[in-house]
Protein backbone atom coordinates (compact mmCIF):
# COMPACT_ATOMS: atom_id res chain seq x y z
CA UNK A 1 0.00 0.00 0.00
CA UNK A 2 1.29 3.66 -0.97
CA UNK A 3 -0.14 7.16 -0.50
CA UNK A 4 -0.19 8.57 -3.73
CA UNK A 5 -1.36 11.97 -5.11
CA UNK A 6 -4.07 12.09 -7.50
CA UNK A 7 -6.35 15.39 -8.62
CA UNK A 8 -4.43 17.22 -5.69
CA UNK A 9 -5.11 14.90 -3.05
CA UNK A 10 -3.36 12.28 -1.59
CA UNK A 11 -5.02 8.68 -1.47
CA UNK A 12 -3.94 5.36 -0.73
CA UNK A 13 -3.41 2.71 -3.22
CA UNK A 14 -2.91 -0.73 -3.74
CA UNK A 15 0.43 -1.83 -5.94
CA UNK A 16 -1.88 -2.14 -9.01
CA UNK A 17 -3.55 1.44 -7.94
CA UNK A 18 -6.75 0.87 -6.70
CA UNK A 19 -8.14 2.95 -3.92
CA UNK A 20 -8.01 1.20 -0.93
CA UNK A 21 -10.68 3.29 0.89
CA UNK A 22 -13.45 4.21 -1.51
CA UNK A 23 -14.23 7.42 0.72
CA UNK A 24 -10.95 9.09 -0.24
CA UNK A 25 -12.68 9.35 -3.86
CA UNK A 26 -14.28 12.16 -5.30
CA UNK A 27 -15.24 12.99 -9.48
CA UNK A 28 -11.63 14.50 -10.06
CA UNK A 29 -9.76 11.51 -9.02
CA UNK A 30 -12.14 9.43 -11.30
CA UNK A 31 -11.31 11.28 -14.10
CA UNK A 32 -7.51 12.04 -13.60
CA UNK A 33 -7.44 7.92 -13.07
CA UNK A 34 -9.32 7.44 -16.42
CA UNK A 35 -7.61 9.70 -18.20
CA UNK A 36 -4.02 7.43 -17.31
CA UNK A 37 -5.93 4.30 -18.47
CA UNK A 38 -6.86 6.31 -21.60
CA UNK A 39 -10.81 6.56 -21.24
CA UNK A 40 -12.55 10.12 -21.09
CA UNK A 41 -15.15 10.00 -19.01
CA UNK A 42 -19.22 10.27 -20.32
CA UNK A 43 -21.66 10.20 -17.95
CA UNK A 44 -22.53 6.83 -19.22
CA UNK A 45 -19.20 6.21 -17.81
CA UNK A 46 -20.38 8.01 -14.16
CA UNK A 47 -23.56 5.96 -14.02
CA UNK A 48 -21.89 2.65 -14.52
CA UNK A 49 -19.21 4.33 -11.95
CA UNK A 50 -22.13 5.29 -9.62
CA UNK A 51 -23.95 1.79 -9.56
CA UNK A 52 -20.25 -0.32 -8.75
CA UNK A 53 -19.61 1.88 -5.91
CA UNK A 54 -23.64 2.07 -4.61
CA UNK A 55 -23.25 -2.20 -5.07
CA UNK A 56 -19.96 -1.93 -3.59
CA UNK A 57 -20.82 -0.43 -0.17
CA UNK A 58 -23.82 -2.57 0.15
CA UNK A 59 -20.98 -5.56 -0.07
CA UNK A 60 -22.13 -7.33 -3.30
CA UNK A 61 -19.87 -9.37 -5.24
CA UNK A 62 -19.15 -7.61 -8.67
CA UNK A 63 -19.41 -8.94 -11.95
CA UNK A 64 -19.64 -7.92 -15.15
CA UNK A 65 -23.17 -9.85 -16.01
CA UNK A 66 -24.46 -7.99 -12.69
CA UNK A 67 -23.57 -4.46 -14.57
CA UNK A 68 -25.18 -6.13 -17.93
CA UNK A 69 -28.99 -6.25 -15.81
CA UNK A 70 -28.36 -2.84 -14.50
CA UNK A 71 -29.93 -1.25 -17.36
CA UNK A 72 -27.36 1.20 -17.62
CA UNK A 73 -25.33 -0.42 -20.19
CA UNK A 74 -25.54 -3.99 -21.56
CA UNK A 75 -22.37 -6.25 -21.52
CA UNK A 76 -21.19 -5.23 -25.18
CA UNK A 77 -21.69 -1.76 -24.15
CA UNK A 78 -19.72 -2.02 -21.12
CA UNK A 79 -16.81 -3.27 -23.32
CA UNK A 80 -17.08 -0.54 -25.43
CA UNK A 81 -17.00 1.45 -22.22
CA UNK A 82 -13.92 0.12 -20.72
CA UNK A 83 -12.00 -1.23 -23.15
CA UNK A 84 -9.77 -4.31 -22.24
CA UNK A 85 -10.65 -4.29 -18.59
CA UNK A 86 -14.32 -3.53 -18.01
CA UNK A 87 -14.48 -4.57 -14.70
CA UNK A 88 -10.98 -3.52 -13.71
CA UNK A 89 -10.98 -0.65 -14.85
CA UNK A 90 -14.49 0.49 -14.19
CA UNK A 91 -13.48 -0.24 -10.69
CA UNK A 92 -10.34 1.83 -10.15
CA UNK A 93 -12.08 4.45 -11.73
CA UNK A 94 -14.89 3.94 -8.94
CA UNK A 95 -12.16 4.44 -6.08
CA UNK A 96 -13.22 0.41 -4.87
CA UNK A 97 -11.20 -2.72 -4.07
CA UNK A 98 -10.07 -4.54 -7.85
CA UNK A 99 -12.80 -7.24 -7.97
CA UNK A 100 -11.94 -10.46 -6.95
CA UNK A 101 -13.67 -13.59 -8.31
CA UNK A 102 -14.62 -15.90 -5.28
CA UNK A 103 -12.48 -18.90 -5.36
CA UNK B 1 -43.40 -29.44 19.07
CA UNK B 2 -40.87 -27.28 17.68
CA UNK B 3 -39.77 -27.34 13.78
CA UNK B 4 -36.71 -27.16 11.62
CA UNK B 5 -37.16 -27.31 8.16
CA UNK B 6 -34.09 -28.28 5.90
CA UNK B 7 -34.64 -27.09 2.05
CA UNK B 8 -31.91 -29.67 0.26
CA UNK B 9 -30.66 -33.13 0.85
CA UNK B 10 -27.75 -32.80 -0.92
CA UNK B 11 -23.69 -32.75 0.68
CA UNK B 12 -24.77 -29.46 2.76
CA UNK B 13 -28.21 -30.20 3.98
CA UNK B 14 -27.53 -33.84 4.63
CA UNK B 15 -24.74 -33.19 7.15
CA UNK B 16 -27.15 -30.51 8.79
CA UNK B 17 -29.65 -33.41 9.37
CA UNK B 18 -27.70 -35.72 10.86
CA UNK B 19 -26.08 -33.48 13.05
CA UNK B 20 -29.22 -31.58 14.62
CA UNK B 21 -31.22 -34.99 14.59
CA UNK B 22 -28.01 -36.06 16.90
CA UNK B 23 -27.98 -32.60 19.19
CA UNK B 24 -32.01 -31.94 19.38
CA UNK B 25 -34.34 -33.89 21.62
CA UNK B 26 -36.72 -35.79 19.14
CA UNK B 27 -39.93 -35.14 21.61
CA UNK B 28 -39.16 -31.36 21.42
CA UNK B 29 -37.88 -31.19 17.66
CA UNK B 30 -39.53 -31.88 14.32
CA UNK B 31 -37.24 -31.87 11.59
CA UNK B 32 -38.01 -32.00 7.64
CA UNK B 33 -35.51 -32.40 4.98
CA UNK B 34 -37.10 -31.23 1.35
CA UNK B 35 -35.61 -32.44 -1.91
CA UNK B 36 -36.91 -33.16 -5.25
CA UNK B 37 -34.50 -36.02 -6.19
CA UNK B 38 -33.93 -39.46 -4.50
CA UNK B 39 -30.63 -40.17 -5.42
CA UNK B 40 -27.26 -38.53 -4.02
CA UNK B 41 -24.42 -38.28 -6.37
CA UNK B 42 -20.89 -38.09 -5.41
CA UNK B 43 -19.98 -34.83 -7.57
CA UNK B 44 -16.50 -34.48 -7.18
CA UNK B 45 -16.69 -38.03 -8.84
CA UNK B 46 -17.64 -36.76 -12.28
CA UNK B 47 -14.69 -35.34 -13.19
CA UNK B 48 -12.82 -39.12 -13.71
CA UNK B 49 -16.32 -39.94 -15.74
CA UNK B 50 -15.26 -38.76 -19.39
CA UNK B 51 -11.76 -40.66 -19.32
CA UNK B 52 -13.20 -43.63 -18.26
CA UNK B 53 -11.63 -43.72 -14.14
CA UNK B 54 -15.40 -43.96 -12.78
CA UNK B 55 -18.78 -45.35 -14.11
CA UNK B 56 -21.88 -43.88 -13.13
CA UNK B 57 -22.50 -46.83 -10.56
CA UNK B 58 -19.45 -45.20 -8.46
CA UNK B 59 -20.86 -42.07 -8.34
CA UNK B 60 -24.79 -42.56 -6.86
CA UNK B 61 -25.85 -43.90 -3.65
CA UNK B 62 -30.08 -42.92 -2.81
CA UNK B 63 -30.46 -40.09 -0.59
CA UNK B 64 -32.46 -42.30 1.56
CA UNK B 65 -29.41 -44.14 2.85
CA UNK B 66 -27.81 -40.61 4.20
CA UNK B 67 -30.60 -39.51 5.89
CA UNK B 68 -30.38 -40.45 10.13
CA UNK B 69 -33.54 -41.65 11.55
CA UNK B 70 -36.05 -39.52 13.14
CA UNK B 71 -36.15 -37.03 10.43
CA UNK B 72 -39.20 -36.72 8.11
CA UNK B 73 -38.17 -36.72 4.52
CA UNK B 74 -40.59 -34.97 1.68
CA UNK B 75 -39.59 -35.80 -2.34
CA UNK B 76 -40.90 -32.83 -3.64
CA UNK B 77 -39.99 -29.05 -5.59
CA UNK B 78 -40.29 -25.79 -3.33
CA UNK B 79 -42.52 -23.12 -4.85
CA UNK B 80 -41.67 -20.44 -2.15
CA UNK B 81 -40.54 -19.32 1.13
CA UNK B 82 -42.44 -16.59 2.74
CA UNK B 83 -40.07 -15.70 5.13
CA UNK B 84 -42.13 -12.73 6.98
CA UNK B 85 -44.91 -16.05 7.84
CA UNK B 86 -42.06 -18.34 8.27
CA UNK B 87 -43.51 -21.03 6.01
CA UNK B 88 -42.46 -22.43 3.29
CA UNK B 89 -44.82 -23.71 0.11
CA UNK B 90 -43.77 -26.77 -2.01
CA UNK B 91 -45.27 -27.92 -4.75
CA UNK B 92 -48.87 -29.59 -5.21
CA UNK B 93 -50.08 -26.64 -2.47
CA UNK B 94 -48.26 -28.52 0.71
CA UNK B 95 -47.19 -25.85 3.53
CA UNK B 96 -44.35 -25.97 6.00
CA UNK B 97 -44.41 -24.07 9.07
CA UNK B 98 -40.93 -23.49 10.70
CA UNK B 99 -39.26 -22.15 13.85
CA UNK B 100 -35.85 -22.15 11.65
CA UNK B 101 -34.96 -22.76 8.36
CA UNK B 102 -31.98 -23.80 7.19
CA UNK B 103 -31.01 -23.49 2.52
CA UNK B 104 -29.33 -25.89 1.50
CA UNK B 105 -30.99 -26.18 -2.14
CA UNK B 106 -27.01 -25.63 -4.10
CA UNK B 107 -26.42 -24.51 -7.39
CA UNK B 108 -27.17 -25.27 -10.69
CA UNK B 109 -25.76 -25.45 -14.30
CA UNK B 110 -27.81 -23.00 -16.79
CA UNK B 111 -26.52 -23.79 -20.03
CA UNK B 112 -29.65 -21.76 -21.46
CA UNK B 113 -27.68 -18.57 -20.29
CA UNK B 114 -25.05 -18.77 -23.10
CA UNK B 115 -26.41 -18.16 -26.54
CA UNK B 116 -24.74 -21.36 -29.05
CA UNK B 117 -24.41 -23.17 -26.03
CA UNK B 118 -27.60 -25.92 -25.44
CA UNK B 119 -27.94 -25.75 -29.63
CA UNK B 120 -27.38 -28.02 -32.27
CA UNK B 121 -23.58 -29.32 -30.88
CA UNK B 122 -25.18 -30.13 -27.27
CA UNK B 123 -23.79 -33.26 -26.21
CA UNK B 124 -22.07 -33.85 -29.78
CA UNK B 125 -19.40 -31.94 -29.61
CA UNK B 126 -20.20 -29.99 -26.47
CA UNK B 127 -20.35 -31.27 -23.06
CA UNK B 128 -20.48 -30.25 -19.48
CA UNK B 129 -18.77 -32.32 -16.80
CA UNK B 130 -21.37 -30.80 -13.61
CA UNK B 131 -24.15 -33.46 -14.26
CA UNK B 132 -24.09 -37.10 -14.33
CA UNK B 133 -25.79 -36.93 -18.18
CA UNK B 134 -22.88 -34.49 -19.17
CA UNK B 135 -19.74 -36.55 -17.99
CA UNK B 136 -21.39 -39.80 -19.64
CA UNK B 137 -22.02 -38.32 -22.83
CA UNK B 138 -18.05 -37.19 -22.78
CA UNK B 139 -17.04 -40.29 -21.86
CA UNK B 140 -18.61 -41.64 -25.12
CA UNK B 141 -17.89 -39.30 -27.11
CA UNK B 142 -13.64 -39.42 -25.71
CA UNK B 143 -13.59 -43.42 -26.66
CA UNK B 144 -14.00 -42.52 -30.81
CA UNK B 145 -12.80 -38.97 -30.89
CA UNK B 146 -9.96 -38.50 -33.33
CA UNK B 147 -8.26 -35.48 -32.29
CA UNK B 148 -8.16 -32.06 -32.92
CA UNK B 149 -8.65 -28.65 -31.09
CA UNK B 150 -10.30 -29.44 -26.84
CA UNK B 151 -11.13 -26.55 -25.15
CA UNK B 152 -12.26 -26.31 -21.72
CA UNK B 153 -14.20 -22.97 -20.78
CA UNK B 154 -15.26 -21.20 -17.74
CA UNK B 155 -18.69 -19.08 -18.92
CA UNK B 156 -19.07 -16.98 -15.49
CA UNK B 157 -18.11 -16.48 -11.84
CA UNK B 158 -19.14 -18.16 -9.51
CA UNK B 159 -19.27 -21.97 -10.25
CA UNK B 160 -19.05 -24.90 -8.69
CA UNK B 161 -15.69 -26.27 -7.68
CA UNK B 162 -13.24 -23.93 -9.08
CA UNK B 163 -10.34 -26.05 -9.56
CA UNK B 164 -12.27 -28.56 -11.73
CA UNK B 165 -11.36 -27.02 -15.24
CA UNK B 166 -7.70 -26.89 -14.21
CA UNK B 167 -8.24 -30.70 -12.80
CA UNK B 168 -9.61 -31.90 -16.49
CA UNK B 169 -7.36 -30.53 -18.66
CA UNK B 170 -4.56 -32.53 -16.45
CA UNK B 171 -6.55 -35.50 -16.68
CA UNK B 172 -7.40 -35.03 -20.22
CA UNK B 173 -3.48 -34.71 -21.00
CA UNK B 174 -2.44 -37.70 -19.51
CA UNK B 175 -5.83 -39.58 -21.15
CA UNK B 176 -4.31 -38.53 -24.64
CA UNK B 177 -0.43 -38.95 -23.56
CA UNK B 178 -1.89 -42.51 -22.59
CA UNK B 179 -3.85 -42.99 -25.47
CA UNK B 180 -0.35 -42.05 -27.84
CA UNK B 181 -2.81 -39.15 -29.43
CA UNK B 182 -1.52 -36.09 -27.45
CA UNK B 183 0.20 -34.98 -30.85
CA UNK B 184 -3.38 -34.71 -32.54
CA UNK B 185 -4.55 -33.23 -29.46
CA UNK B 186 -4.45 -29.64 -28.82
CA UNK B 187 -5.57 -28.86 -25.39
CA UNK B 188 -6.69 -24.97 -24.31
CA UNK B 189 -8.42 -24.19 -21.40
CA UNK B 190 -9.99 -20.34 -21.07
CA UNK B 191 -11.65 -18.07 -18.16
CA UNK B 192 -12.89 -14.72 -18.03
CA UNK B 193 -10.88 -13.97 -15.24
CA UNK B 194 -7.06 -12.59 -15.51
CA UNK B 195 -5.41 -16.18 -14.63
CA UNK B 196 -6.28 -19.62 -13.92
CA UNK B 197 -6.51 -19.03 -10.50
CA UNK B 198 -7.23 -15.69 -8.63
CA UNK B 199 -5.25 -16.08 -6.01
CA UNK B 200 -1.46 -14.88 -7.37
CA UNK B 201 0.90 -17.79 -5.70
CA UNK B 202 -1.17 -21.13 -6.27
CA UNK B 203 -1.57 -18.95 -10.28
CA UNK B 204 2.15 -19.13 -10.46
CA UNK B 205 2.45 -22.89 -9.33
CA UNK B 206 -0.46 -24.09 -11.21
CA UNK B 207 0.21 -21.67 -14.22
CA UNK B 208 4.27 -23.25 -14.26
CA UNK B 209 2.37 -27.05 -14.40
CA UNK B 210 -0.03 -26.13 -17.44
CA UNK B 211 3.34 -24.55 -19.17
CA UNK B 212 5.14 -27.79 -18.79
CA UNK B 213 2.01 -29.71 -20.19
CA UNK B 214 1.70 -27.84 -22.96
CA UNK B 215 -1.63 -26.18 -22.16
CA UNK B 216 -2.71 -23.27 -23.82
CA UNK B 217 -4.45 -20.44 -21.60
CA UNK B 218 -6.67 -17.91 -22.45
CA UNK B 219 -7.60 -15.49 -19.97
CA UNK B 220 -9.75 -12.81 -19.54
CA UNK B 221 -12.08 -14.03 -21.92
CA UNK B 222 -15.79 -13.37 -21.30
CA UNK B 223 -17.80 -16.12 -23.55
CA UNK B 224 -21.12 -13.83 -25.52
CA UNK B 225 -21.85 -16.80 -27.62
CA UNK B 226 -20.99 -19.68 -29.67
CA UNK B 227 -21.12 -20.32 -33.54
CA UNK B 228 -22.46 -23.49 -33.59
CA UNK B 229 -21.79 -23.41 -37.62
CA UNK B 230 -17.94 -22.04 -37.26
CA UNK B 231 -17.42 -23.99 -33.96
CA UNK B 232 -15.84 -20.95 -32.51
CA UNK B 233 -16.37 -19.13 -28.67
CA UNK B 234 -16.77 -15.48 -29.35
CA UNK B 235 -16.06 -13.25 -26.91
CA UNK B 236 -17.84 -10.08 -25.90
CA UNK B 237 -15.13 -8.11 -26.98
CA UNK B 238 -15.13 -9.46 -30.30
CA UNK B 239 -11.87 -12.03 -30.02
CA UNK B 240 -12.67 -15.62 -31.37
CA UNK B 241 -11.29 -19.13 -30.16
CA UNK B 242 -12.26 -22.36 -32.49
CA UNK B 243 -12.90 -25.53 -31.16
CA UNK B 244 -13.42 -29.38 -32.49
CA UNK B 245 -14.69 -30.43 -29.11
CA UNK B 246 -15.94 -28.00 -26.22
CA UNK B 247 -16.16 -28.95 -22.25
CA UNK B 248 -17.78 -25.98 -20.86
CA UNK B 249 -18.76 -24.66 -17.28
CA UNK B 250 -21.90 -23.18 -18.15
CA UNK B 251 -23.31 -20.53 -15.64
CA UNK B 252 -24.11 -21.09 -12.18
CA UNK B 253 -27.13 -20.20 -10.46
CA UNK B 254 -29.10 -20.90 -7.08
CA UNK B 255 -32.63 -22.17 -7.33
CA UNK B 256 -35.44 -20.75 -8.93
CA UNK B 257 -36.69 -20.64 -5.34
CA UNK B 258 -34.75 -18.21 -3.92
CA UNK B 259 -35.82 -15.79 -7.19
CA UNK B 260 -39.47 -16.66 -6.25
CA UNK B 261 -38.82 -15.87 -2.66
CA UNK B 262 -37.48 -12.57 -3.35
CA UNK B 263 -34.51 -13.71 -1.15
CA UNK B 264 -31.06 -13.98 -2.81
CA UNK B 265 -29.39 -11.76 -5.75
CA UNK B 266 -29.24 -11.63 -9.58
CA UNK B 267 -27.60 -15.30 -9.79
CA UNK B 268 -30.24 -16.55 -7.25
CA UNK B 269 -27.60 -16.84 -4.60
CA UNK B 270 -29.11 -16.45 -1.22
CA UNK B 271 -28.31 -12.94 0.69
CA UNK B 272 -26.21 -14.38 3.48
CA UNK B 273 -24.05 -13.03 6.37
CA UNK B 274 -20.56 -14.34 5.30
CA UNK B 275 -19.60 -14.99 9.27
CA UNK B 276 -22.87 -15.38 11.02
CA UNK B 277 -24.63 -17.80 8.05
CA UNK B 278 -27.63 -16.22 8.86
CA UNK B 279 -30.05 -14.97 5.88
CA UNK B 280 -29.43 -10.93 5.70
CA UNK B 281 -32.86 -10.27 6.37
CA UNK B 282 -34.31 -12.79 8.36
CA UNK B 283 -32.79 -13.89 11.61
CA UNK B 284 -34.45 -17.77 11.69
CA UNK B 285 -33.23 -18.75 8.44
CA UNK B 286 -29.58 -19.90 7.96
CA UNK B 287 -27.77 -20.32 4.64
CA UNK B 288 -25.24 -23.33 4.13
CA UNK B 289 -22.82 -24.65 1.36
CA UNK B 290 -23.32 -23.44 -2.35
CA UNK B 291 -26.68 -21.15 -2.34
CA UNK B 292 -25.08 -18.84 -0.05
CA UNK B 293 -23.61 -15.36 -1.88
CA UNK B 294 -20.68 -15.59 0.74
CA UNK B 295 -17.21 -14.88 -1.03
CA UNK B 296 -15.85 -18.23 -1.13
CA UNK B 297 -15.42 -21.08 -3.45
CA UNK B 298 -18.83 -22.98 -3.88
CA UNK B 299 -17.32 -26.81 -3.00
CA UNK B 300 -18.30 -28.92 -0.44
CA UNK B 301 -15.32 -28.77 1.87
CA UNK B 302 -16.83 -25.31 2.36
CA UNK B 303 -20.23 -26.52 3.44
CA UNK B 304 -18.31 -29.17 5.52
CA UNK B 305 -16.33 -26.42 7.53
CA UNK B 306 -19.17 -24.06 7.47
CA UNK B 307 -21.78 -26.45 8.98
CA UNK B 308 -19.77 -26.67 11.97
CA UNK B 309 -20.45 -23.07 12.44
CA UNK B 310 -23.77 -22.90 11.36
CA UNK B 311 -24.40 -25.37 13.81
CA UNK B 312 -22.84 -23.78 16.86
CA UNK B 313 -24.87 -20.77 15.64
CA UNK B 314 -28.59 -22.48 15.43
CA UNK B 315 -27.70 -24.01 18.72
CA UNK B 316 -27.07 -20.40 20.02
CA UNK B 317 -30.46 -19.36 18.71
CA UNK B 318 -32.78 -21.85 20.16
CA UNK B 319 -31.31 -21.11 23.41
CA UNK B 320 -31.35 -17.60 23.08
CA UNK B 321 -27.50 -16.86 23.08
CA UNK B 322 -25.94 -14.68 21.00
CA UNK B 323 -24.41 -16.17 17.76
CA UNK B 324 -20.81 -16.07 18.60
CA UNK B 325 -19.17 -18.52 15.90
CA UNK B 326 -17.66 -16.49 12.97
CA UNK B 327 -17.09 -18.46 9.38
CA UNK B 328 -13.47 -17.45 7.84
CA UNK B 329 -14.33 -18.96 4.42
CA UNK B 330 -12.34 -22.23 4.87
CA UNK B 331 -11.61 -24.06 1.95
CA UNK B 332 -9.65 -27.27 0.98
CA UNK B 333 -9.16 -28.48 -2.27
CA UNK B 334 -7.40 -31.41 -3.72
CA UNK B 335 -6.69 -30.69 -7.53
CA UNK B 336 -6.18 -33.59 -9.68
CA UNK B 337 -3.16 -32.85 -11.94
CA UNK B 338 -2.61 -36.31 -13.67
CA UNK B 339 -0.25 -38.92 -13.66
CA UNK B 340 -1.31 -40.29 -9.56
CA UNK B 341 -0.43 -37.48 -8.75
CA UNK B 342 -2.09 -34.08 -6.93
CA UNK B 343 -1.57 -30.77 -5.60
CA UNK B 344 -3.55 -29.67 -1.93
CA UNK B 345 -4.73 -25.94 -1.31
CA UNK B 346 -5.86 -24.78 2.02
CA UNK B 347 -7.23 -21.18 2.50
CA UNK B 348 -10.09 -18.78 4.03
CA UNK B 349 -11.39 -15.03 3.11
CA UNK B 350 -8.49 -13.52 3.73
CA UNK B 351 -5.84 -15.97 3.35
CA UNK B 352 -4.87 -17.11 -0.19
CA UNK B 353 -3.30 -20.81 -0.70
CA UNK B 354 0.17 -20.83 0.99
CA UNK B 355 2.88 -23.46 0.71
CA UNK B 356 3.24 -25.99 3.71
CA UNK B 357 1.84 -29.40 5.19
CA UNK B 358 -1.99 -30.72 6.04
CA UNK B 359 -3.15 -31.10 8.22
CA UNK B 360 -0.42 -31.58 10.33
CA UNK B 361 1.91 -28.32 10.54
CA UNK B 362 5.73 -30.15 10.02
CA UNK B 363 4.18 -33.66 8.85
CA UNK B 364 1.76 -33.42 6.91
CA UNK B 365 0.77 -36.35 4.77
CA UNK B 366 0.07 -33.95 2.18
CA UNK B 367 1.92 -31.19 1.47
CA UNK B 368 0.01 -28.02 0.54
CA UNK B 369 1.07 -26.62 -3.15
CA UNK B 370 3.21 -29.16 -4.13
CA UNK B 371 2.51 -31.72 -6.85
CA UNK B 372 2.83 -35.21 -4.87
CA UNK B 373 1.53 -39.15 -5.16
CA UNK B 374 0.03 -38.57 -1.75
CA UNK B 375 -2.25 -35.77 -2.24
CA UNK B 376 -3.39 -37.83 -5.28
CA UNK B 377 -4.40 -40.79 -2.52
CA UNK B 378 -5.93 -38.32 -0.70
CA UNK B 379 -8.38 -37.64 -3.15
CA UNK B 380 -9.02 -40.89 -4.34
CA UNK B 381 -9.59 -41.85 -0.57
CA UNK B 382 -11.69 -38.74 -0.20
CA UNK B 383 -14.54 -40.79 -1.73
CA UNK B 384 -14.76 -43.41 1.26
CA UNK B 385 -14.35 -40.40 3.69
CA UNK B 386 -17.81 -38.47 2.37
CA UNK B 387 -20.27 -41.67 1.61
CA UNK B 388 -19.25 -43.14 5.39
CA UNK B 389 -18.30 -40.00 7.80
CA UNK B 390 -18.94 -36.69 6.28
CA UNK B 391 -22.58 -37.13 4.82
CA UNK B 392 -23.61 -38.23 8.25
CA UNK B 393 -22.09 -35.79 10.06
CA UNK B 394 -19.23 -37.48 12.09
CA UNK B 395 -16.09 -35.33 13.33
CA UNK B 396 -13.21 -35.57 10.65
CA UNK B 397 -9.36 -34.59 11.72
CA UNK B 398 -9.35 -31.22 10.12
CA UNK B 399 -10.56 -28.00 12.14
CA UNK B 400 -13.52 -25.44 10.75
CA UNK B 401 -11.35 -22.77 11.38
CA UNK B 402 -8.15 -22.47 8.42
CA UNK B 403 -4.81 -22.33 11.02
CA UNK B 404 -1.48 -20.67 9.85
CA UNK B 405 0.24 -23.84 10.94
CA UNK B 406 2.01 -25.73 9.02
CA UNK B 407 1.76 -23.10 6.47
CA UNK B 408 4.75 -20.64 4.92
CA UNK B 409 4.02 -16.90 4.50
CA UNK B 410 6.16 -16.66 1.01
CA UNK B 411 6.81 -13.74 -1.73
CA UNK B 412 8.02 -13.91 -4.61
Amino acid sequence: MAQVEIANKMVDVTEEGYLTDPSQWNEDIARAIAEEIGISLTDKHMEVVMFLREKQAQGEALTIRKVGKSGIVDIKGLYKLFPGGPLKFSSKIAGIPKPVSCV
Amino acid sequence: MKKIVILGGGTAGTMMANKLRKALDRDTWDITIVDRHRTHYYQPGFLFIPFGIYSEHDVRKPKSSFFPVGVNVMYTGVDKIDAANKVVHLDEGKVLHYDYLIIATGTQTKPDETPGLKDKLWYKDIFDFYTIEGALALQRHFKTWQGGKLVMAITELPYKCPVAPLEFVFLAEEFFTKKGMRDKVDITIITPMPGVFTKPIATKMLAELLVEKNINVVSDFYIEHIDNDKKILVSYDEKEVPFDTLTIVPVNMGDEMVERSGLGDDLNFVYTDKHTLQQRDYKEIFVLGDAANIPTSKAGSVAHFAAEILFENLMSAIEDRPLLARFDGHANCYIETGYGKGALIDFNYETEPLPGTFPLPGIGPFGLLKNTKINHYGKIMFRWIYWHMLLRGKELPVEADMTMAGKKRVTF
